[in-house]
């Protein structure tokens, strides 16, 4: 059994003319946290989404090289999409939680994956929530709607969502940018709890939480992986001088 | 406005490279009168030390304070927090050459009578005041003009005082031998050896932040193997 949950060999994207990532390559290790960081654009979160395939739904992207996730190419045209995005599960920028109530919101992926059983469903859900760290906020009303909650438990349940179908990694788009500082605490905590039995890659463009969740960083500019290290080594001694930049603040 | 962030940043660094400069020279200063009080037997000199004894701690506890202030609220990484730690021990270890001076100026004012010409040259006392006096001033340049090269000449000069003061306890020993109603004068003399040796180390301690800051080469502990 391989080490790495994710690989990527050189990786080239492009929408239509415009070269968005420039021959990737790079590796997370099992039951660890990687922070991607770079400025706006530099492309990070295309990166991201090549884990799952959600450049997919993009029109005119082109794709040179390859991804494994689990040692499987997924570009290859073996792999189904909706059984990759079960392996690889993500968490966005702004809480999206369906307008049900909490119990289906965290339900709906199992139902939608032909699980039928209501004992089963009721473990996973149960156990999802405790695992994002929601439990003793919502154990008394799970039938309330979801939209109730406030932002950041409405996060933590998205990630119940995600954890429900048991996936080997976890994406995270900025996952608390959209949250106050307590809520973000939670989250990070949270990515360190659930690092113990999943595969977390991060973006963010708080340097603080990449310096305090993960365990490695990339830093990525103009397409480019420019440097990609232990997290210490790229907060303390960062080779690159352009990554040095970024990280202490003096960019441009 | 990131931009301007990062100006009051630079700023606070800047003056806190200016302050460990300024304390830096105030110690460089005391241990050049320690030297004078030694070679030419000025005990006036000793007047004037508290002076500069009570600025270098007053600069200690600046420093310290700007050091975490720059920490809490800028929370700076890289060269940037590097630069940061080594200020923290850099200004720890000229604080205590600061007390070293001050100490070997307490004791030659306790001392009754002068040194005798044959104790100070058999000891070497005033070549180990010189050479930790360079060792503390070559630091410095190679702090000013970040300089790790000039940083790691550092440790050779040492070499001089360690031998010194090895031999130290021999040459007070016969000194005393010879010279029975001198007891306490040697005795004295004793401890400023070891205190300037100290100044040394310090030296060195400060030569490997410099490093530590500039390379981010960690030399602690790792010298010392052979």
């Amino acid at each position: 059994m391989s080490k790495l949950t994710v690989e990527v060999k050189n990786l080239n994207l492009f929408y239509g003319s415009f070269q968005a990532l420039k021959t990737i390559n790079f590796e997370a290790k099992k039951h660890t946290v990687t922070a991607f960081i770079g400025p706006s654009g530099c492309g990070k979160s295309t990166l991201l989404r090549t884990f799952n395939r959600m450049n997919d739904l993009i029109d005119n992207v082109r794709i040179e090289g390859n991804v494994y996730v689990d040692g499987v190419d997924v570009y290859s045209k073996k792999v189904q999409v909706d059984e990759l995005r079960k392996k690889v599960g993500m968490v966005f920028q702004k809480p999206n939680p369906f307008p049900k109530s909490i119990f289906e919101n965290v339900a709906y992926g199992l139902r939608v994956n032909g699980i039928s059983d209501k004992h089963v469903i009721e473990e996973r859900v149960i156990a999802s929530i405790q695992q994002s760290a929601l439990w003793e906020e919502v154990k008394d009303k799970l039938k309330k709607s979801a939209m109730e909650l406030s932002g950041g438990q409405q996060q933590r349940l998205c990630i119940a969502r995600t954890l429900a179908i048991q996936p080997k990694v976890i994406l995270m788009d900025e996952p608390a940018s959209a949250l106050d500082p307590i809520s973000t605490g939670k989250i990070e905590e949270l990515i360190h709890e659930l690092k113990k039995d999943y595969t977390i890659i991060i973006v963010t463009h708080n340097m603080q939480q990449a310096s305090r969740v993960s365990d490695f960083t990339a830093f990525f500019y103009l397409g480019e992986l420019v440097e990609w290290d232990t997290t210490t080594k790229i907060f303390m001694n960062p080779k690159d001088f352009k990554t040095q930049n970024y990280v202490t603040g003096r960019f441009g | 406005m990131e931009t301007k962030t990062h100006a009051h940043m630079d700023a606070e660094l800047a003056q806190l490279k200016m302050d460990l400069t300024d304390m830096w020279e105030t110690v460089v200063s005391q241990l050049q009168k320690v030297r004078d009080v030694v070679e030419k037997n000025n005990r006036d000199l000793i007047n004037e030390m508290p002076g500069g004894e009570k600025r270098i701690d007053a600069f200690e506890l600046k420093i310290d304070m700007d050091c975490e202030r720059i920490l809490a609220l800028y929370a700076p990484v890289a060269n940037d927090l590097r630069f940061v730690l080594s200020v923290l021990k850099i200004n720890y270890n000229l604080e205590r050459i600061g007390d070293f001076a001050w100490g070997i100026a307490k004791l030659f004012r306790d001392t009754e009578t002068s040194f005798s010409k044959e104790s100070l040259k058999k000891t070497n006392l005033l070549l180990m005041l010189n050479t930790s006096i360079e060792m503390v001033k070559t630091a410095l340049l190679a702090y000013e003009n970040d300089d790790n090269e000039l940083a790691s000449t550092v440790f050779e000069k040492d070499k001089v005082l360690d031998s010194s003061n090895k031999n130290a306890n021999k040459v007070i020993a016969e000194q005393i031998k010879d010279h029975p109603k001198t007891i306490m004068n040697h005795l004295n003399l004793l401890s400023i050896i070891r205190k300037t040796e100290r100044i040394g180390d310090q030296a060195k301690n400060i030569s490997e932040e410099i490093i530590f800051f500039l390379d981010a080469k960690v030399l602690r502990h790792k010298r010392k193997k052979k």
